[in-house]
């Protein structure tokens, strides 16, 4: 049985202009100390899907259909107290700007004592040696100084640490990363995901990275999912995807990055934007921009199809698949 | 030429484009800011058309009768029908006198608000976009201005003009010298906020485009930061309207104010002041509640667009 | 005066600082019974010299904080520097008033990072287009000026119909367009880029760069490109200028500094790019956190992260020497031939 589940999940956002659905039917699965990774630009729905999955939607978003299993719990239909017990406790959230988990008039060890003893009941003494270890874990020069400074003394990378210490705090099974390093600069990018994933591979803690930059993903992630216009358009093994994308937008975005193109010459572009989600087109929803457009693409929403070990929603895949297999019957 | 076309096309789409605003969609939903715009709109109506409403002309001497004063309003047993809300002292006709008196406050409270605005823009930008010691001069200036109470200014002024030139000259400028003294006291709340917003969007990259497309500082100044300011400034505006009526009526009651002759809510309610014990309430009471009703809508609908124009507390 | 050379713009030992210790009266301080005038600044640039050929992409790549940022404004005008010039076509244009500056304006235009905050919000994308056309040409008829807009709407692939529509109304990479667009109406010859992709989506970035690479083709044009991104540089760069705190570490033709960075600050800086192939990433961590540009440290300020750093890395400040392939590099270990 995965560690978590997600079937059919439906945001909806009640906007002055009417109802939109950020996310619609979104279903994956995550096994234990799995690395996933969800891409995709903004508007996506990919921070929306992050923060559903603990339930910390806040309004006018809301989750109108579908659930997501943990360990027996549907975190889309519990009660706020028991959500609150597994959010942070067994699942934490890092998000890009680390001062949205720092509070800046706490100190550094102030905040993590206060978290452990909100969720554990151990002794203050037994918290800050806690603390003080998964700074250790963090790689943090001179941790037992962190302790008693403010968020404020520190830099963006070592602030981000601080928050991936946190978030290991409570030995959590879950860690929903959103884009943890697009503040960073490069340099300090690869170090934090480095630390990361070592990070997860030695506690076997599963990561859900979400981010646009493919390339992190690439390096980070065991597997991941495509979204594009509040659906998930393409999901497999993080290697397969990058090496062999089947959907024309996965194939899209990897070709627009400039390390793909030929130095001097033109990138390879996709044309026009993603819609916004009160005008999301009929069928298929990258279709005005799909090089590859039938017929079918303007009428039908493609279902997923197997292709390898990806799953791609895209009639043209569905096709050629089609084709295979009746070409071998011949 | 072709500008003026351009804009009649833009017309409908100006329009089109405030119905689909959050303005226009969050006064829509608040009743507390519909029925203060509602008050107030009628307040300006009464007030325009006083001269043609009002059934007496209270300026107009031959129209007074001092056997009437103090009649009290018509519902109550001394009541007499021609004087809906009573006479004052010197038997003017309180509904009339009360029209004419709205006028006058908001014509007092409109004029020094403009006047206030026109100082504190011109003042309130230069000193947050040409910073440096321009910006210290001005604010250290603007904290001066402030730690003198606008009411002892005032009280100084008008009366230093008072014995100078005479009460006569001071009752046919009364309204002018109110305007000034009103208008120059509280220029720097305008300062202060304008300038602080200037500082926020001189810090945008538009501004250094403008910057670098060469534009002088009164072009960018003007035309490219002072619009991005409005909403401040139109918040600022309604309290310091409803403000400035208080500060004219405190005026008017110290006797600093508008003359008899030509009252203001505030001159009328200290006319009935020294009547008040004597059984003719009407004369204080009724501009009182009158010039409270005025504030008070002007002071919710302040607050109102504080709320929906201020991007921090801006709900989607 | 300038030496003569055929350079497009010449920086020459820029220097840049901020002072961060506020007003006069902030800055005195009461010590051993005195009252003394104590100031503090940010070196933001500590010599700086750059030369942008014509018709080059010359890429100013750094981490935040290194600076960039603020030579692209220095060159602008928008900041005045410390001390050093900057000369355009042999003219020194550092000194100028605004109004001796206005020929400049014309030839030299800047796009910017934030296509949220780089639209006047109060005006029509028409009207916004039009006052600098107007403004730089008042000799031009009504319908000179609308011909002009819509030629430079069209070439930056914006619908000329959407003129009379507000900033708020369209997406990012429309808003970069519109942007370009204002940069190119008054025919600029030279155009600073500050980060203008960094703040778009990935296939937005690439419609945005070709669209620069078009414009650059047909008009002609020189860019001075700010980012922080390498793989970008890699496509767009005809050279790369590489920041660390203020100062230039290595200035190098793009395939010579992809194919052999030099300077132990690029190579690490070339080993974080995370890139699609490699599996597992193998950068060269560098130890430590970027000093504050407050206190700069002695010598290469880069010594207290280098991991060849000697003695004399730590004393004397290197300069930008050419080296037999065409590469400047500051950096002793090379001039030694320790690296």
């Amino acid at each position: 049985m995965p560690l978590l589940e997600v079937n059919n999940l439906e945001v909806c956002f009640g906007l002055r202009s009417g109802a939109v659905k950020a996310l619609r039917n979104v279903s994956f699965t995550l096994e234990r100390g799995e690395r996933l990774g969800i891409v995709g630009e903004s508007g996506a729905g990919k921070s929306v899907l992050g923060f559903s999955i603990i339930n910390l939607l806040s309004r006018p978003g809301r989750i109108s259909s579908g659930n997501v299993h943990f360990e027996g719990y549907d975190l889309a239909h519990l009660a706020p107290e028991e959500l609150r017990s597994i959010r942070g406790n067994r699942i934490s959230m890092i998000f890009q700007d680390p001062m949205m988990t720092l509070n800046p008039v706490l100190t550094i060890g102030t905040q993590m004592v206060e978290c452990l003893l909100a969720h554990r009941k151990i002794s203050v003494v037994d918290a800050k040696r806690i603390a003080l270890k998964k700074l250790q874990q963090v790689q943090i020069p001179s941790p037992e100084k962190r302790l008693d400074q403010y968020p404020h003394e520190l830099s963006g990378g070592m602030r981000q640490r601080i928050v991936i210490a946190i978030g290991l705090l409570l030995d959590p099974d879950i860690i929903i990363a959103d884009e943890p390093t697009t503040a960073l600069d490069v340099t300090i990018q690869a170090e934090i995901m480095d630390l990361m994933l070592n990070l997860c591979e030695q506690n076997n803690v599963a990561l859900i990275l979400i981010t646009h930059d493919l390339g992190v993903v690439s390096q980070v992630t065991q597997r991941m999912l495509v979204m594009y216009a509040g659906r998930i358009i393409e999901q497999g093994p993080t290697k397969e995807v990058i090496n062999d994308a089947q959907h024309p937008y996965t194939q899209g975005l990897m070709n627009a990055l400039p390390q793909m193109a030929i130095p001097g010459q033109k990138l390879n572009q996709i044309k026009g934007t993603m819609p916004p989600l009160q005008r999301i087109p009929k069928g298929c929803s990258f279709n005005p921009r799909c090089e590859y457009v039938m017929d079918i693409c303007e009428q039908k929403l493609p279902s997923f199809t197997e292709s390898g070990n990806c799953q791609v929603a895209c009639h043209m895949v569905a096709e050629s698949k089609q084709d295979e297999l009746l070409g071998n019957e011949v | 030429m072709a500008e003026s076309t351009q804009n009649m096309e833009q017309h409908p789409t100006a329009l089109q484009r405030f119905k689909a605003s959050h303005f226009w969609h969050s006064f829509k939903i608040d009743r507390v800011a519909q029925f203060s715009f509602l008050i107030f709109l009628t307040y300006a109506i009464l007030a325009i058309s006083a001269s043609f409403i009002a059934p007496f002309d209270p300026y107009d001497a031959s129209q007074i009768d001092i056997m009437n004063s103090e009649i009290p309003p018509s519902w109550q047993e001394e009541g007499e029908e021609d004087f809906i809300l009573g006479t004052d002292a010197q038997g003017r006709d309180m509904l009339s006198t009360i029209l004419y008196g709205t006028r006058v406050s908001l014509m007092i409270g409109l004029c020094a608000v403009a006047l206030q605005a026109l100082l504190g823009i011109v003042i309130g930008l230069t000193a947050g976009y040409i910073g440096g010691r321009v910006d210290s001069f001005l604010m250290r200036i603007a904290d001066i201005q402030l730690s003198f109470s606008t009411l002892m200014v005032a009280i100084i002024v008008l009366a230093v003009f008072q014995a100078t030139f005479g009460t006569e000259l001071y009752q046919q400028l009364a309204m002018i010298m109110l305007i000034l003294v009103i208008g120059i006291a509280e220029w720097p709340q305008y300062a202060r906020t304008i300038r602080a917003s200037v500082l926020a969007e001189k810090k945008k990259e538009y501004v250094d485009a403008a910057r670098v497309m060469g534009f002088g500082r009164l072009r960018i100044m003007f035309r490219h930061i002072l619009p991005n300011t409005l909403s401040p400034i139109l918040v600022i505006s309604t309290v310091q309207i409803a403000n400035a009526i208080i500060s004219e009526a405190s005026l008017s009651f110290l006797g600093l104010g508008m003359p008899v002759s030509q009252p203001s809510l505030g001159s009328l309610i200290s006319s009935g002041f020294e009547y008040i014990f004597s059984g003719a309430w009407w004369i204080t009471v009724i501009p009182g509640v009158v010039l409270i009703v005025l504030v008070l809508v002007m002071n919710l609908l302040g607050d109102w667009m504080r709320d929906v124009l201020n991007p921090k507390l801006y709900k989607g | 005066m300038a030496e003569q050379n055929d350079s497009l713009v010449q920086v020459r030992d820029l220097y840049k600082r901020f002072s961060i210790s506020g007003d006069f009266l902030d800055q005195l301080q009461f010590k051993g019974g005195k009252i003394t005038r104590h100031q503090e600044y940010v070196h933001a640039i500590n010599g700086v010299s750059l030369d942008v050929m014509p018709g080059e992409a010359l890429c100013v790549v750094g981490e935040s904080g290194c600076g960039k940022s603020t030579v692209a404004r220095t060159v602008m005008g928008l900041l005045t520097p410390t001390a050093g010039q900057i000369s355009y076509r042999g003219e020194r244009i550092d000194n100028l008033s605004d109004k001796q500056m206005l020929p400049y304006r014309k030839k030299m235009q800047m796009i910017f990072q934030n296509p949220y905050a780089s639209l006047n919000p109060r005006m029509t994308i028409m009207e916004t287009l039009q006052e600098p056309i107007r403004f730089h040409n008042p000799s031009m008829t009504l319908t000179e000026v609308k011909d002009k807009i819509a030629e430079v709407m069209l070439s930056v692939g914006v619908d000329p119909s959407w003129g009379e529509r507000y900033s708020h109304e369209f997406s990012g990479g429309q808003r970069q367009r519109i942007s370009i667009a204002r940069a190119l109406a008054v025919d600029p010859e030279f155009i600073v880029a500050d980060e203008p992709i960094s703040a778009l989506d990935v296939s937005i970035q690439a419609q945005v760069l070709n669209l620069m690479m078009d414009a650059q083709e047909q008009r002609n044009l020189t860019y001075l490109f700010i980012t922080h991104d390498l793989s970008v540089v890699e496509h767009f760069g005809t050279r790369v200028a590489v920041m660390y705190l203020g100062t230039l570490c290595e200035l190098a033709p793009t395939k010579q500094l992809f194919s052999s960075p030099r300077h132990p600050y690029t190579q690490a800086l070339m080993s974080a790019i995370p890139r699609l192939e490699d599996d597992r990433p193998d950068y060269i961590k560098l130890s430590g956190e970027v000093p504050t540009p407050v206190n700069l440290p002695s010598g290469c300020v880069f010594h207290g992260r280098c991991p060849h750093a000697n003695e004399r890395c730590k004393q004397e400040i290197p300069v930008l020497t050419l080296l037999d392939d065409g590469t400047q590099v500051a950096c002793h270990g090379v001039e030694e031939n320790r690296l």
